[in-house]
C-alpha cells in the first residue's frame, strides 16, 4: 500500500468494504462446515481472529530478515504453529466445541484469508498496521460467520446458542425445522444473498464483466 | 543483520531459527496442556456412559457420579472378566489384529469387521455392592459412518435402561434423530428376551403396534432414516449376539435368575430381581 492507512480504516474496511468472503471470496470452505450452530461458528470466529492477528504481527515483525525465496514457507510454518496453540487451548478449555470442530481448526492453516493477509499487507507493512489488519480481517470473516451461523441454526434448529426459540415439531413444538439449513449448501446461498445485499448497497463492489457475451440469437452465429 | 539475508547461509539461517522458535511454542503449549486435555476426554467418555444409562443431569458432578460406576472387562468369547490394565483402549485394540478378530461376513452384520477379543464394560453399583446398571459399549455401521454408543441394561439383564450415541456423522434432521431425547426415551423399559429366553429385541421400520404381544421388544424407525434405523437395529443384535456381548450376558442372566453369586468374581453380584 502507498499511502499509510488511518487505523480505524485497517480495522473497519474489512467488515463491509473490503469483506474477505463477500468482496475477495476466500475462506468459504470453513464458512460452510462450521456454520451449523453459533456456538462452533463463534469459537471459529475467535480462533481464526487470534490465528490471522498474530500471525499477520509475527510475520510483520520479522518481515526484513524473511528471504524472499522462502517467504511462503516461513510464513506457513508461524501460521501453523499459532494454529496448533489455538488448537491446544480448544482442546483445553472447550473440549465439547474442539470435539465438534474437528479437523476445521486444523484447516484454518490452509485458511486463504490468512496467508493472504500475511503476504498481501504483514510483508509490507509495520507491525502494528499489520496486527490491526490482521484483526479487522478477523472481524470481516467473523461477520459473515456469524450472520450465517445466526440463519442456519434459528431455521435448521430453532435455538440460537443452543437455547431453543422456536419449540421444534419434533419435541411437541410447533416449528418444523428446514433440514436444509443443517447441510453445507445452505451457507452457499445465504453467503450469495449476503453479497448480493452488499453489492446492491455497495455497487462499487459489483465486479466487470471478464468478458462479453455475444449474443447469438440464430444458430449460425453458433459457429 | 551482518549477513545478507538472501544469501544462502542466510536463508538457512532464517529457516532454522524460524523452526526452533516456532517448535518450542507448539511443544510448549501442547505438553502444558495435556493433562488437562486428558482429564476433559476422562471426562467426555464418563459422561457418555452417564448419559446412556439414564444417570445424567445437567450441571451434575460427573466425576463424582462415577463413583459408583466401575469399569471391567470382558473377555468376549468366554464372557468372564479378565483384569485389563487401566488404559485399555477398546476402540485401539479393535485395530490391532494381535487383539482383535476378524468377523466373517455371514458374522459380521454390524459392520465393524473387527472385533476386538476384551471389550469394557460399565458397572454401576449400588452402596451394598449390588449391580444396578450394565453398560455396554456399542458400535456399528450406519449410513454415512459408524456410530458408537452405549446400550445400558438393568440388573435383570433383560430391561433396557438407556441408548445413546457419542459418535457418528448421520445426517442432521433424518439418521442423526438418533441424539433426538424423544427417540431415545422409547427405548428405556423395553426388553431383550421373549419368553423362551430368545433376543427379541429389534428396532422396526415404521411405527410399533402398540398392542401386539411383540411390542415391549420392539423399537419405532425413524421416520427418513431407513438406513441408519437398520444400523441401530444391527448393532444391537450384533451386540447381545454370541459373537459380542452373549455370553457375558447369558453368564450374567444365568447368575441372577439362579441367584448365585459370579464365583471367579467375589466383589460382584448380582442382585436378584422379580
Amino acid at each position: 500500500m502507498a499511502e499509510v492507512a488511518k487505523p480505524k480504516d485497517l480495522l473497519f474496511r474489512p467488515i463491509l468494504d473490503n469483506n474477505p468472503i463477500a468482496l475477495q471470496i476466500i475462506g468459504i470452505c470453513s464458512a460452510l462446515a462450521v456454520t451449523t450452530n453459533l456456538n462452533t461458528t463463534l469459537t471459529m470466529c475467535i480462533a481464526l481472529t487470534v490465528v490471522v492477528t498474530f500471525s499477520n504481527l509475527f510475520v510483520s515483525l520479522i518481515r526484513n530478515q524473511i528471504p524472499g525465496s522462502i517467504r511462503i514457507i516461513v510464513q506457513m510454518t508461524i501460521i501453523a504453529s499459532l494454529v496448533i496453540v489455538v488448537d491446544q487451548f480448544l482442546r483445553a478449555y472447550a473440549y465439547d466445541v474442539s470435539k465438534q470442530l474437528s479437523v476445521f481448526v486444523g484447516l484454518i492453516i490452509t485458511n486463504c484469508i490468512v496467508m493472504g493477509r500475511a503476504e498481501a499487507f504483514a510483508m509490507k507493512n509495520p507491525p502494528v498496521p499489520s496486527l490491526l489488519d490482521g484483526f479487522g480481517n478477523g472481524l470481516g470473516y467473523s461477520f459473515v460467520l456469524l450472520l450465517v451461523g445466526f440463519a442456519r441454526e434459528l431455521l435448521g434448529s430453532g435455538s440460537l446458542f443452543g437455547v431453543t426459540i422456536m419449540e421444534k415439531v419434533t419435541e411437541g413444538g410447533w416449528y418444523v425445522p428446514n433440514g436444509m439449513m443443517l447441510l453445507p449448501p445452505s451457507a452457499f446461498f445465504l453467503i450469495g444473498f449476503l453479497i448480493w445485499a452488499i453489492r446492491a448497497a455497495k455497487t462499487e463492489q459489483v465486479e466487470e464483466d471478464q468478458f462479453k457475451i455475444t449474443s447469438n440469437s440464430r444458430v449460425s452465429d453458433a459457429f | 543483520m551482518a549477513i545478507n539475508k538472501d544469501s544462502v547461509g542466510g536463508t538457512l539461517l532464517v529457516a532454522f531459527l524460524v523452526c526452533v522458535v516456532c517448535a518450542i511454542v507448539v511443544a510448549t503449549a501442547a505438553v502444558g496442556l495435556r493433562p488437562l486435555q486428558d482429564e476433559n476426554r476422562v471426562l467426555d467418555m464418563r459422561m457418555n456412559v452417564l448419559q446412556a444409562a439414564g444417570l445424567y443431569e445437567p450441571g451434575m458432578d460427573v466425576n463424582a457420579a462415577f463413583e459408583r460406576i466401575q469399569r471391567r472387562f470382558v473377555d468376549l468369547d468366554t464372557g468372564e472378566f479378565v483384569e485389563m490394565p487401566e488404559s485399555y483402549d477398546q476402540r485401539r485394540a479393535a485395530r490391532d489384529p494381535a487383539t482383535s478378530s476378524r468377523l466373517a461376513s455371514s458374522e459380521d452384520i454390524a459392520s465393524i469387521r473387527n472385533r476386538p477379543d476384551v471389550a469394557e464394560v460399565y458397572l454401576s453399583v449400588s452402596d451394598d455392592g449390588d449391580v444396578q446398571v450394565i453398560i455396554l459399549p456399542v458400535s456399528g455401521y450406519g449410513l454415512w459412518s459408524t456410530l458408537h454408543g452405549f446400550l445400558a441394561l438393568g440388573s435383570d439383564v433383560n430391561t433396557v435402561v438407556g441408548l445413546g450415541f457419542y459418535e457418528h456423522a448421520e445426517t442432521p434432521g433424518l439418521g442423526g434423530e438418533i441424539d433426538n431425547p424423544r427417540w431415545k426415551g422409547i427405548w428405556p423399559g423395553k426388553e431383550l428376551y421373549n419368553d423362551s429366553g430368545d433376543l427379541a429385541i429389534e428396532v422396526l421400520k415404521g411405527t410399533v403396534d402398540s398392542g401386539a404381544a411383540s411390542a415391549k421388544h420392539q423399537i419405532d424407525g425413524l421416520a427418513g432414516a431407513t438406513l441408519t434405523t437398520k444400523g441401530v437395529d444391527n448393532l444391537i443384535q450384533f451386540w447381545l449376539g454370541s459373537k459380542g456381548f452373549g455370553p457375558f450376558l447369558e453368564r450374567l442372566r444365568s447368575a441372577s435368575t439362579n441367584s448365585v453369586d459370579d464365583s471367579e468374581d467375589d466383589e460382584f453380584t448380582v442382585s436378584v430381581v422379580n
